[in-house]
C-alpha cells in the first residue's frame, strides 16, 4: 500500500508540471501583448518606450524557456508575483480568500456523501415503490437545476418569505445552509442515482444470490454483500464531484456574497490580471489533483484487485 | 432495430431517426426541444416585442395581457427576452459541440489510429487537460482570452474536448478490429480512406449520442459563466444574464429571477431526457466495446 501511495504521489509531479507548462504556453499564445495589458491596468499610456520598459520589468524580453524556468522556480518557493491591480503579492490574496472556498466546498462534499448514500440505499431497497419514485424524481430534477438559480430560490423562500436564514455573507452555521444546499444539489442527485443503479446491479451478482441462499437476512446481505461492492463507483464519482463542487462553489459565492476565491478570481478575470489568474488556476488544479489522489488511494484500499495489480506492475 | 444489429450499418441510421423508447416523458421532452428550436430560429417572428426596446415608463410591471410575463427593470418585455435567450443558449451550445467534435475526432482519431508514440504523447497531453476541473479551466481561458460569448464557447470547448478525445480513441481502437474495417483493409483500402469512409461515420454516431447527453450540462455552464458576467455583453438577452440583472429586484419582483431559471431548467431537463433515452437504447454498444 505504501508503495502504491508513493508511486501515485510521484505521478503528480509530471501532471502538475504539464499543467504549468500548458498554462504558460496558453498565456504566451493569447492575443494582445501582456505588457500593454499591464500598462493599461497601471493607467500608463502605452508609448513604445513605456512598453519596452514594461516588457523588461515583466521579464518578457528574455528567452521563453528562461521566463518559464524563473516563473516555476519562484512558484515552487511560493512566490507567484505581484497582482497587476492591487500591487500586492498574489499568494497573500489567494491565501486570504481560499479558506472560505475550501470550507464551503468541503462541507458541500460531506453533505453530498452523507445524504446521497442513504438516499441511494433507500431507493434501491424499495425499487419501483414510492421511496424509489421519490428519490428518482428528485435526482431527475437535481441533475437539471442551475445551482445559482436554486440559490436565489432558496433565498426567496428561506430569507425573504420565511425569514429563517440570513440571505448573504459568512458567519455562523446558518450562513452555510443555503450555499451548501445549492452547491451540492446536483452532485447529490447524481450520486444517489448512481448508488441506486450500482446496488441494483450488484444485487443480481452470483455472490449475493449465494449469500441469500445461505439464509442471511436481507439487511445483512445488503450491508455486507451489496453495499461494499456497490460503493466503488461512488468512490470514483466522488473524485469527479470534487471538481464540480469546487467549480460550483466559485459560482455560488457570487449569489451569497460568500467571501471566497471565486469572486476574487472573477474580478481578476475582468481586469485580466494574469498573475492572479495563473496562481488561482494552479492552486485549484493542485487541490483537485490531490483530492483525486485521495480518492484513488481509497479505491485501492476498498478494492484489493486494483492495489495488487498496481503492485504487480511495479 | 435490435441491439445485435448495431454494427457498421446501424450507426448511420441513428443520425436521422432517434432510436428511443417512446414514453410520454420523451414525447414532452421532444416537444420542448422543438419549441426551443422554433423560438431560437424564428425569434423575431414569434416574440411580441423588440428584446432591447427600453421603455422606462413601463419598468418592473407585473404580468398583463400586453406583457404576459411582465417587464424587467428597463421596461423590456420579459417573454420576448426569454425567447431571444434561446438563441444564445442553443447557439452557443451547438457551436461548443461542433468545436468539441472537431477537436476530439482530430486528436482522438489520430491517437487511436496512428498508435505508438503519437498515441502516448496525445494521451499524456489529454491527461493534462483532464487534471483541471472543467469550470476552473474555463475560467482560466476566459481570463486569458478576455470575456465575451465567443471566448466562453472556446473555453467550454477546450475544457471538455479531452474527455471526448479519449472516448474517440477508445472507439477507434475497438472499431479497427471489427470485421467491417478488416474487410475494407483486405479489399485494399488505404488508411485515409478507411478512416473517413468506415471509421468516421461509426464514431460520429456514437459521439452524437454522447454529445446529446452533455447538451444540458453545457447549457448550465454557459448560463453560469454568463451569470458571472463573463459571457454576453449587457443588452443581449441571455438567461444567465437575465438572472443576474434581476437579482437587485429580488424583493420587489422575484418572478424576474424565476422565469429565466425555469426556462433553463426545462430546457436542460428536456435535453437530459432525450440524452438518457438515446443512451439507454445504445448503452450496450457504448460500454461493452472499448476495454483497451
Amino acid at each position: 500500500m505504501a508503495g502504491f501511495i508513493i508511486r501515485r504521489l510521484l505521478l503528480l509531479i509530471p501532471i502538475l508540471l504539464g499543467v504549468s507548462i500548458l498554462m504558460f504556453v496558453i498565456i504566451r499564445m493569447a492575443p494582445g501583448d501582456p505588457a500593454v495589458a499591464y500598462l493599461k491596468l497601471s493607467n500608463i499610456p502605452p508609448t513604445p518606450s513605456a512598453v519596452a520598459e514594461a516588457r523588461h520589468t515583466l521579464g518578457l524580453d528574455r528567452p521563453i524557456l528562461s521566463q518559464y524556468a524563473s516563473w516555476i522556480g519562484n512558484a515552487v518557493k511560493g512566490d507567484f508575483g505581484v497582482s497587476h491591480v492591487t500591487r500586492r503579492p498574489v499568494i497573500d490574496d489567494i491565501m486570504h480568500f481560499l479558506p472560505a472556498t475550501l470550507q464551503l466546498a468541503g462541507v458541500a462534499l460531506l453533505f453530498t456523501l452523507v445524504v446521497s448514500v442513504p438516499l441511494g440505499i433507500w431507493s434501491a431497497r424499495y425499487k419501483d415503490r414510492w421511496p424509489d419514485h421519490l428519490v428518482r424524481g428528485f435526482a431527475f430534477v437535481g441533475v437539471s437545476t442551475p445551482s445559482f438559480w436554486l440559490g436565489f430560490l432558496l433565498v426567496l423562500l428561506f430569507s425573504l418569505t420565511l425569514k429563517w436564514l440570513p440571505p448573504m455573507g459568512k458567519g455562523g452555521w446558518q450562513h452555510m445552509i443555503m450555499p451548501v444546499l445549492a452547491v451540492s444539489f446536483m452532485s447529490l442527485a447524481i450520486n444517489a442515482r448512481l448508488l441506486r443503479a450500482s446496488m441494483l446491479e450488484t444485487a443480481s451478482a452470483r455472490h449475493v444470490l449465494y449469500a441469500r441462499l445461505r439464509g442471511l437476512s436481507d439487511r445483512r446481505v445488503e450491508r455486507s454483500h451489496i453495499l461494499r461492492n456497490a460503493m466503488l463507483p461512488i468512490v470514483t464519482a466522488t473524485g469527479m464531484h470534487v471538481g464540480e463542487l469546487l467549480g460550483g462553489t466559485l459560482v455560488i459565492e457570487s449569489v451569497f456574497g460568500w467571501p471566497g476565491i471565486g469572486r476574487y478570481a472573477v474580478t481578476a478575470i475582468y481586469s485580466r490580471d494574469f498573475p492572479v489568474i495563473q496562481c488561482f488556476t494552479l492552486f485549484l488544479v493542485t487541490i483537485f489533483v490531490l483530492c483525486n489522489l485521495v480518492v484513488d488511494i481509497l479505491y485501492a484500499w476498498l478494492d484489493p484487485r486494483i492495489r495488487l495489480n498496481a503492485e504487480a506492475a511495479l | 432495430m435490435t441491439l445485435a444489429s448495431l454494427d457498421e450499418h446501424a450507426p448511420r441510421r441513428t443520425l436521422w431517426r432517434l432510436p428511443v423508447r417512446d414514453t410520454w416523458l420523451v414525447r414532452i421532452a421532444l416537444v420542448i426541444v422543438v419549441l426551443l428550436a422554433i423560438a431560437a430560429i424564428a425569434a423575431p417572428l414569434v416574440a411580441p416585442y423588440d428584446p432591447n426596446a427600453v421603455e422606462l415608463t413601463r419598468r418592473l410591471q407585473g404580468p398583463s395581457l400586453a406583457h404576459w410575463l411582465g417587464t424587467d427593470h428597463l421596461g423590456r418585455d420579459e417573454l420576448t427576452r426569454l425567447i431571444y435567450g434561446t438563441r444564445v443558449s442553443l447557439g452557443s451550445v451547438a457551436l461548443c459541440i461542433v468545436l468539441i467534435m472537431t477537436l476530439a475526432i482530430a486528436v482522438g482519431g489520430a491517437s487511436g489510429y496512428l498508435g505508438g508514440r503519437v498515441d502516448q504523447a496525445v494521451m499524456r497531453f489529454c491527461d493534462i487537460f483532464l487534471a483541471f476541473p472543467t469550470i476552473v479551466l474555463a475560467l482560466f481561458l476566459i481570463g486569458i482570452l478576455g470575456t465575451g460569448m465567443g471566448n466562453v464557447v472556446i473555453a467550454i470547448a477546450l475544457s471538455h474536448f479531452a474527455w471526448y478525445a479519449r472516448m474517440v480513441r477508445g472507439l477507434v481502437l475497438s472499431f479497427r478490429q471489427r470485421d467491417f474495417v478488416l474487410a475494407a483493409r483486405a479489399a485494399g483500402a488505404g488508411r485515409v480512406r478507411i478512416f473517413f469512409e468506415h471509421l468516421f461515420p461509426a464514431i460520429m454516431a456514437q459521439m452524437i449520442v454522447l454529445a446529446t447527453l452533455d447538451i444540458g450540462h453545457m447549457m448550465l455552464h454557459v448560463a453560469g459563466l454568463s451569470f458571472l458576467g463573463l459571457g454576453v455583453q449587457t443588452p443581449t438577452a441571455e438567461w444567465g444574464v437575465m438572472i443576474n440583472d434581476a437579482r437587485q429586484f429580488v424583493w420587489s419582483n422575484p418572478m424576474l429571477i424565476v422565469w429565466p431559471g425555469l426556462a433553463l431548467l426545462l430546457s436542460v431537463m428536456a435535453f437530459n431526457i432525450l440524452g438518457d433515452a438515446v443512451r439507454d437504447r445504445l448503452d450496450p454498444s457504448l460500454h461493452g466495446d472499448h476495454q483497451h
